[in-house]
């Protein structure tokens, strides 16, 4: 085999190992934030900062989201619907569209953007500044102090952010579609109420996002534990959060959903 | 008395062997000094001495009781006799200087709040900015934030304290208050001090003992006057801060000509 | 101060994702008739149940009283068994009462809708219902009427 053959399957040699080493790490990682879940209990104010942090901060942004998307839902739906004369319909298919799929993945996203990206860049540059260091030499378990609150509150946001993000857009599409295009308010929900079923559509889709919350806090946390500590690292570890985030929500989604809905 | 000793110390990062053989003791009560070239693996020794890097061999001894990060219990006891100062100071950006001071002693005691606020002004004071208490790390000058962090690292009233590279980047009068704050400390609370630094004149100073660090293990060592009167070519060219001498100016090359006749 | 204001803050975060929560159960899902409890079970056997699948809604008079819980094929008449449960609040059926397949608008999703008889015995958990009308096919529909066009 010539010489750059060789450099090519070392490579992917190395980089098998890199990432074999990587998940390990990560899973360990996991496996402490899991160790110190007690620290929910004992500091529940550190929760209530991150809470506040990584959710009360993002609820505007989800809120405004999922008001136009169920707008847009409401006008295509409706397009689309009225030429079946199913327009009676236009409720359900909003509210199944929302709560099934477009309410736990975008707003995963957007949580993604907005909030796990900057744990993943808050806690790069306590790196950077020594700060975990600092913590571990007074004697301060950093994943307990710092890690542990913030993922936690990350998986408790966002099935709340999902469910928000599901009302608001119930009522966007109500509003292009009752108040603007003229279905019958009482049809609106009454399709909705019968077609939506509470475990498989309203259960599942908080199921979904408790998982997304899961990954996207595991992701971002780990991604800035672990980066370089300089500002090209954080950098880089800040889009990781973002993209690998965002297809880990996408694949996971469509496991998910061919696990709870094909049955 | 011997209050901290490494034995055989052998340390290497990923490509590149820091320490062979290594043998480094610090008696009680003393200032000692570590100096040597940037980049030779002073900080390393202190982050080794904190458990947070580990010896590839060799055995480090504190207080009669050996350090070892995987017993992490008895790790973090240890570390709270142990106080350091980071070179980038590593205060908390979200809490005010006083709830930096504070930090270390909530973490570790159940104190009621009238004890910890008057501990955290004793602190403040013996650094003198018991004024700056309700200012953010962000309003601190580079000199302010590393007394602040000073007064953190004394907190719990360590047995030894450990500075790493506490006068870079400081104009010449934060510098004087940091050398005068290190002695005082050092004698008034009666600990023991480890200072690692590539200052000499700063560094001989205050140094009741100094290692001269580089090639993997120690140059020389002895009190200032020892070291200043040795004859050995390498102590000689870095008490003196020779650009060019046994520490080569040439970072290792091949000759000249032939980079030049191979273009 | 601004502690306490996040904290606040938190609170309404927290009070509005279960509010949330609540809406979509209550006014989006289905709760109601799900959680009122007591039901009895009966079935019935159809040549053809068209679309009819788990979960569709039995219905009285248009009213929703109950779903079908599960379809089988019974292997010695080769026809479809439909299990559904019926709220026990109405368990004054009486025993002769009819089922048939009927699709809710031109191309809607089936349901069973229930026809009362005049029987004095009531239909109750268990009970099996005789008199059935299978799903209308279209194809089949289509076929009989090219057929009857052919014999004239």
């Amino acid at each position: 085999m010539n010489w750059t053959g060789f450099i090519f399957v070392a490579s992917i040699g190395r980089w098998a190992i890199e990432l074999t080493h990587g998940l390990g790490r990560a899973g360990l990682f996991l496996g402490e934030v899991f160790l110190q879940f007690d620290v929910l209990f004992r500091r529940p104010r550190l929760l209530i900062q991150q809470l506040y942090s990584v959710g009360v901060l993002t609820v505007l942004i989800i809120i405004l989201s999922g008001f136009f998307v169920g707008m847009v839902l409401g006008l295509q739906g409706y397009n689309t619907l009225v030429g079946f004369g199913a327009e009676s319909s236009l409720g359900l298919a909003v509210a199944k569209l929302l709560t099934r799929e477009l309410g736990p993945v975008l707003t995963a996203l957007l949580f993604t953007g907005r909030a796990g990206s900057a744990l993943t860049a808050e806690i790069g540059l306590m790196k950077a500044t020594e700060q975990i260091a600092a913590l571990e030499m007074m004697a301060v378990n950093p994943v307990r102090r710092i890690i542990a609150s913030r993922f936690f509150a990350a998986v408790l946001s966002v099935p709340l952010l999902t469910a928000m993000f599901c009302v608001v857009g119930v009522f966007g599409g109500h509003l292009v579609g009752v108040e603007m295009l003229g279905v019958d308010n009482g049809v609106f929900w009454s399709s909705m109420q019968q077609g939506v079923d509470l475990y498989d559509d309203i259960f599942g889709g908080l199921i979904k996002s408790l998982v997304f919350g899961f990954f996207i806090g595991w992701i971002a946390l780990n991604q800035g534990y672990f980066c370089q500590p300089n500002s090209a690292g954080i950098s880089r570890a800040t889009t990781a959060t973002v993209v690998t985030s965002s297809l880990a929500v996408f694949s996971l989604n469509y496991c998910l959903t061919a696990l709870m809905f094909s049955a | 008395m011997t209050f901290l000793h490494l034995k055989d110390i052998e340390f290497s990062f990923p490509g590149k062997k820091l320490f062979e053989e290594l043998d480094l003791s610090v008696w009680k009560g003393q200032i000692t000094v570590i100096m040597g070239p940037s980049g030779c693996g002073k900080s390393s020794l202190l982050s080794m001495i904190g458990g947070r890097l580990v010896p590839s061999a060799g055995s480090i001894e504190f207080d009669g009781e050996l350090v070892k990060p995987a017993d992490k219990k008895k790790l973090y006891c240890q570390r709270r006799k142990m106080g350091m100062l980071f070179q980038s100071s590593a205060l908390l950006t979200d809490l005010s200087v006083f709830e930096n001071v504070a930090f270390p002693v909530r973490e570790h005691t159940d104190l009621p709040e009238d004890i910890i606020r008057l501990i955290v002004l004793i602190k403040l004071e013996m650094v003198g900015l018991r004024g700056a208490a309700n200012l953010m790390p962000s309003e601190l000058s580079g000199g302010m934030a590393r007394r602040v962090a000073l007064a953190r690292a004394i907190a719990l009233d360590p047995d030894l304290v450990m500075y790493d590279e506490p006068f870079t980047g400081l104009d010449p009068i934060s510098m004087g208050v940091i050398v005068k704050l290190i002695r005082e400390l050092n004698d008034a609370l009666n600990l023991t001090s480890i200072v690692v630094t590539h200052d000499i004149v700063e560094g001989c100073s205050i140094a009741d003992y100094i290692y001269i660090v580089g090639n993997r293990n120690l140059i020389g060592h002895g009190t200032v006057e020892q070291l200043t009167d040795s004859n050995d070519p390498l102590v000689k060219q870095f008490m003196a801060g020779l650009p060019d001498g046994p520490v080569a100016y040439h970072y290792p090359a091949s000759p000249f000509e032939n980079e030049l006749s191979r273009s | 101060m601004k502690t306490k204001l996040s904290e606040l803050f938190v609170g309404v975060f927290l009070l509005a994702g279960v509010v949330s929560v609540a809406f979509l159960a209550m006014n989006v899902g289905n709760l109601d008739s799900e959680s009122s409890g007591e039901s009895y079970r009966v079935s019935a056997s159809f040549d053809n149940i068209g679309g009819l699948n788990a979960k569709s809604p039995v219905t009285l008079a248009g009213v929703r009283i109950g779903r079908v819980t599960s379809i089988q094929v019974d292997r010695d008449r080769f026809n479809a068994v439909v299990n559904m449960t019926i709220s026990s609040a109405y368990n004054n059926l009486p025993l002769d009462t009819s089922a048939s397949i009927l699709t809710s608008g031109l191309l809607g999703s089936q349901y069973i809708g229930l026809d009362p008889g005049g029987d004095i015995e009531v239909l109750q958990e268990g009970s099996v219902i005789d008199i059935t009308q299978s799903a209308i096919v279209l194809e089949n529909l289509i076929s009989k009427f090219l057929f009857s066009q052919a014999e004239k």
